[in-house]
């Protein structure tokens, strides 16, 4: 099969991701937002294909695109329009934003120029034979079970606490 | 030109679906004949729905146009694609014309792994059910934008309902398809599979269904399956999104002509792609009955006679209406239009006789007869059930089918486990 971890992808990919993320916090209208950044997903999905992992895109999909997101338009579609239109957009800290800027502007060029020296060279081998769900199965339930299962009781206490706060008379 | 066929050549010999095997063109006819039979389908069944709902309530349905209405899909598209295609005035033009796409082209992505065959796929993915389920999930947005893009009372509380109604139910859906990954993983080596013709092998593997696994707990997941199938399609008696009496159509108020006839696409081809993930989940796939047990070559032959007999008795049907046709001349044509029908039927069905036709079809007969099996369930839940109030949906969503679900994935690892530890060590 012709690889598809080409830098052609990479940059088609991210481009479109780059274009959704600033469509998101340059419209005015939210669902115009909600919809570039459900763009930008999709793409994230598609570069953790490109990365040959499956079971990651299929997990973005599902979780983000598909949940996340419908929450996202679901609360969106019962704010007023008319009014989100009216309001300002950007509020003009330019001092916080230049210096935040910077910050993370140099991190960038930092780590671009010196990452071949902070990453390790090893990189792991392509799995040909099309198992990666088993292998990432694996590790979450063999390797990580302890972080695994610490995640699950932290999920667990944010439902109970939604319920409580919820709900007047339990 | 003798590379390229030579190219055509080179994947008749390998055993794997096109996408697995990386043959561009037979992914590219793959792609084209399942949409072909996806658009086949749904205009049959557009007509089989009114006739069969018409039948239970004792009236004719579509008579008019071609014997016994059977044209009466083609005068509907004809007509819906010559209709105007209206836009409200305050709608949101970019979504509004977005959203129809949206939702056909997640209701159609979702066919790239549904498998006809162990062969007859267009892909096999690694993640397939996870594929189906992600994708399909994804005509919610469709269906939440144009609900709101309508800018209308009416479609914004019928995409309010629905999407609600889909995000519950996903849960117990999702519940139930993981009890049934979980006994693919009942094989020496002790791992599953997520992948749509790994769980019809592992079926097969396994010598029964999952439906008849661990009695009566695969039947409990199918159950539970089986009904937020038809939720997550939207369709009666959760039909809720777009319930007429209360909400004109629901989402889809305020479209008319080609967007609209989109969304009625996606819906029947969506309910056809979940019928798909039950067949292969619980009910063997592409096997046929009894794969295991009647097996030789009688059994074999058998069971290869069963498409053509099939298109046959179709064919016998049409001639036995024939023969019912009123003798007046004014139904010459309809007559003569039922007879021919018949007679194309009968072909195919002798066409399907022939051996090297029949033991390439029969695969994707038997997936599609099961499918064809959940499509006249819907059919007869809508002519039969009232419809459910909108709290009673979410009840039964939440405190019935999830915990349902959550206790029977628990009990399928137990049992999986036992079976795995104590019975067989």
């Amino acid at each position: 099969m012709a690889p598809v971890a080409t830098p052609f992808f990479f940059y088609l990919l991210s481009g479109i991701m780059l274009i959704g993320g600033i469509l998101v916090i340059t419209r005015k209208n939210p669902v115009h937002s909600a919809v570039a950044l459900i763009i930008t997903l999709l793409a994230q999905a598609s570069i953790y294909l490109m990365l040959y992992a499956p079971f990651v895109a299929g997990v973005q999909i599902i979780l983000y695109a598909g949940g996340i997101m419908v929450l996202f338009l679901f609360v969106i579609m019962l704010v007023s329009i008319d009014r989100s239109m009216r309001e300002r957009q950007f509020n003009s800290q330019w001092v916080v934003g230049i210096i935040a800027a910077t910050a993370l502007g140099g991190l960038f060029i930092a780590v671009y120029t010196k990452g071949k020296d902070i990453f390790p060279e090893h990189v792991l081998p392509i799995v040909e034979d099309n198992n990666n769900t088993q292998e990432v199965a694996k590790l979450l339930y063999g390797q990580y079970m302890f972080a695994f299962e610490i995640a699950s009781l932290l999920l667990l206490v944010a439902i109970i606490g939604a319920v409580v706060m919820a709900k007047k008379r339990i | 030109m003798g590379q390229f066929i030579q190219y055509i050549q080179s994947y008749l010999a390998s055993d794997k679906t096109p996408g697995a095997a990386g043959n561009m063109f037979w992914v590219l006819v793959y792609i084209l004949l399942v949409f072909a039979g996806l658009s086949v389908a749904v205009i049959a069944m557009n007509w089989l729905e009114r006739k069969i709902l018409a039948h239970m309530q004792v009236r004719l349905g579509p008579m008019r146009v071609g014997p016994h209405g059977l044209m009466q899909p083609i005068a509907d598209a004809i007509k819906l694609l010559l209709k105007e295609d209206i836009m409200p005035a305050e709608a949101d033009a970019l979504i509004f014309w977005v959203a129809p796409f949206v939702v056909v082209l997640a209701a159609f992505t979702v066919f790239v792994v549904v498998p006809f065959g162990p062969t007859h796929a267009i892909t096999d993915m690694n993640i397939g059910i996870l594929f189906m389920l992600g994708v399909s999930s994804l005509s919610v947005l469709g269906i939440v934008m144009a609900g709101w893009a309508s800018n209308s009372h009416y479609p914004l509380i019928g995409a309010l309902r629905s999407s609600a109604q889909m995000v519950s139910y996903e849960v117990a859906m999702g519940l139930a398809v993981v009890s049934a990954v979980l006994m693919t993983s009942l094989n020496a080596e002790g791992t599953g599979t997520l992948s749509m013709i790994g769980i019809v092998q592992a079926q097969q593997a396994q010598g029964e269904w999952f439906i008849f696994k661990f009695f009566p707990l695969g039947l409990v997941a199918f159950f539970i399956f089986a009904v937020a199938m038809i939720a997550e399609t939207n369709r009666a008696p959760f039909d809720l999104a777009e319930a007429e009496s209360e909400l004109t159509a629901g989402f889809h108020t305020e479209y008319s002509g080609f967007r609209w006839s989109l969304f009625f696409l996606a819906e029947y081809s969506a309910m056809i792609a979940v019928s798909s993930i039950a067949v292969t989940l619980w009910l063997g796939g592409w096997l046929r009955p009894f794969p295991n047990l009647l097996t030789g070559t009688v059994w074999n032959q058998l069971f290869s006679l069963f498409p053509g007999i099939t298109f046959l008795f179709f064919a016998a049907m049409c001639f036995y209406n024939t023969a019912r046709m009123p003798k007046h001349p004014l139904f010459r044509i309809q007559t003569i239009g039922l007879a021919g029908f018949g007679v194309i039927l009968g072909l195919i069905g002798l066409v399907l006789f022939i051996p090297a036709v029949s033991v390439r079809i029969q695969d994707i007969f038997w997936f599609s007869a099961k499918v064809a099996g959940f499509m006249y369930l819907y059919i007869w839940y809508r002519g039969t059930f009232p419809r459910y109030r909108f709290d009673q949906l979410m009840r039964m969503g939440w405190k019935v089918l999830l915990p349902l679900g959550l206790g029977v994935l628990i009990l399928t690892a137990g049992v999986a486990l036992l079976q795995e530890k104590i019975w067989h060590p």
